[in-house]
């Protein structure tokens, strides 16, 4: 059973995709700065419009995280690490990823980590590995797949 | 001036279906056996009934969350209905009883039945033995409106995935140990021992536990609660109709319904607090009661973490105190300072999906809890949901 993808829409396809070009793109506010995740058509803090899909960095913290060992469909490879990400741009802008290229039992809550992809059909899904201040590189495992 | 409309509302019965893994009933059979039992319990008949309300209504490919809505009751049983509601937007499942709680207020109906019915353990059962397991024909995407859009992808295929990140922050920001999760499921399987109607009722010792298989941490198999087939219904009436009841009802004193924080599973500012602290916030807010005044707490149990979520999101508990609050077992037992689940919960009754707890808590206040009576309940609060769903509310014996 392969992995279940997101429904692509006008409003979510620049996350989903930019990492085509090596760069995530998130939605920010262009009048107050604000980053706004997941992306809608106006800014929850200043209820300006102008959205504007904006390069991030790629650094982030492990906000939290888990290691999963159940086996919940044919095709999964256990354990692997769900993680919460939160992106250096800004307090609480958060993604919900995979911890790749190390291993779970070295994953740990503030770690600081940093962006690679793995692509699948036309999505190329933002995951995270250890930032040890070189390129992330590609994934090689912990995937969960 | 707030006016507190919900004490308009009480709760004039409750009914259930058999519980149990693998019934092979439909959600329908199951629903008329818990709706015909809770307006039976209220001394009402059918013919009373004149609104329906469910959660999260009739959903497709459900895999037995979602089997039953509210069409296929009122037809089933032939009501007819001045006001109906089902759906799933809503402050959790108890989401459906809020519903009613406002019609019956404001005069859209007089009787209301709620019913909360699932079929996952027949529906789990199925799918694994078919050959073509649910999911597997074509690779369906998940939708853009999909509370879990930004989780599916990276395999976060289960509550315990995502609940297990909270848990996970929570023991480190304040040192919740296993242990301590671990009491909720053997103190539970202890009350489950006392209901006749529990799916797991042998003994749970604290080395079982920690030496089943884990799930995903720090959630190990009995962290986690079991899926049944079960129905279960309350009948909500409006205050004035208290004469045409069979037994003094349970007032409603407060509900908690808000949700000011971000409706996600991972954009919440706290993510060590879920919107329960907002509902129940609310729910303190429109009532003079404090926490000292509860008798008994039956608080949603999905998972063993959820309680410690709602015992400091209900202000029982401070910020990471909860943990320490059930170490031993003690406050949380019979003749603790706050029994927890009498029935035994989602963990050892089995998943009636948020209204077992509301039924138990209405059982204590009639004192009709039988071997699990609390002696002289007379305040409780139920809870149900985890993340970005939550609904809460005060309940007073008549």
């Amino acid at each position: 059973v392969p992995r279940t993808l997101p429904e692509l829409t006008p409003e979510n396809r620049h996350v989903w995709t930019s990492g085509a070009t090596g760069r995530l793109l998130i939605s920010q506010c262009a009048a107050c700065g604000y980053w706004v995740h997941p992306p809608g058509p106006v800014c929850p803090r200043c209820r300006v419009r102008g959205i504007t899909p904006r390069e991030v960095s790629g650094r982030g913290t492990v906000a939290t995280f888990t290691v999963n060992h159940q086996p919940w469909e044919p095709g999964l490879t256990m354990p692997y690490v769900v993680a919460i990400v939160e992106l250096v741009e800004q307090a609480g802008l958060r993604l919900t990823t995979n911890i790749v290229n190390c291993p779970p039992e070295q994953v740990r809550i503030g770690m600081p980590v940093r962006l690679t992809f793995v692509r699948d059909e036309d999505v190329y899904l933002p995951m995270f590995a250890p930032d040890d201040g070189e390129s992330a590189g590609t994934a090689v495992d912990g995937t969960g797949r | 001036v707030i006016r507190i409309g919900e004490r308009d509302a009480v709760i004039s019965g409750v009914g259930q279906s058999t519980i149990g893994r693998r019934l092979g009933r439909s959600g329908v059979d199951l629903s008329v056996e818990a709706v015909t039992r809770a307006v039976d319990h209220a001394g009402l008949t059918l013919a009373d009934i004149d609104g329906v309300s469910t959660w999260p209504g009739y959903q497709p490919n459900s895999m037995g969350m979602a089997p039953v809505g509210v069409r296929d009751v009122k037809e089933a049983l032939g009501l007819e209905v001045d006001w109906f509601c089902g759906g799933s937007e809503t402050p959790g499942q108890f989401g459906a009883v809020f519903n009613a709680v406002a019609a019956v207020a404001a005069g859209f109906a007089r009787h209301v039945v709620c019913f909360r019915t699932v079929t996952e353990a027949t529906s789990i059962a199925a799918a694994r033995n078919s050959p073509n397991p649910a999911g597997a024909v074509d690779r369906a995407r998940v939708p853009a409106g999909s509370l879990l859009h930004w989780q599916m992808p990276f395999d976060a295929r289960s509550a315990a995935n995502i609940l297990g990140m909270v848990a996970n922050l929570h023991m480190h920001t304040y040192g919740t140990t296993r242990a301590q999760l671990g009491q909720i499921a053997c103190t539970l399987r202890e009350h489950a021992a006392r209901n006749p109607k529990a799916v797991y009722r042998t003994p749970l010792t604290m080395d079982d536990y920690l030496s089943a298989r884990m799930i995903s941490t720090p959630f190990g198999l009995y962290d986690c609660d079991v899926p049944v087939d079960a129905s279960t219904a309350v009948v909500i009436s409006a205050a004035g109709c208290a004469g045409d009841l069979r037994r003094p009802p349970v007032r409603v004193e407060a509900i908690g319904s808000a949700l000011h924080g971000r409706d996600s599973w991972d954009q919440r500012a706290d993510l060590t607090t879920m919107a329960a602290t907002d509902a129940a916030r609310m729910l303190w807010r429109r009532t003079d009661l404090k926490p000292s005044d509860l008798d008994l707490a039956t608080l949603y149990d999905g998972f063993s973490f959820l309680p410690l979520a709602w015992l400091e999101a209900l202000a029982i508990c401070g910020p990471g105190e909860s943990g320490p609050f059930v170490e031993d077992g003690r406050n949380i037992s019979f003749g603790g300072t706050l029994p927890l689940n009498p029935h035994g919960g989602q963990l050892s009754e089995g998943r009636t999906h948020g209204f077992g707890h509301l039924h138990e808590a209405c059982l204590q206040l009639w004192g009709e809890a039988g071997d699990r009576q609390v002696p002289g309940a007379r305040v409780a609060v139920a809870a149900a949901g985890g993340g970005p769903l939550a609904g809460c509310i005060l309940l007073t014996s008549g």
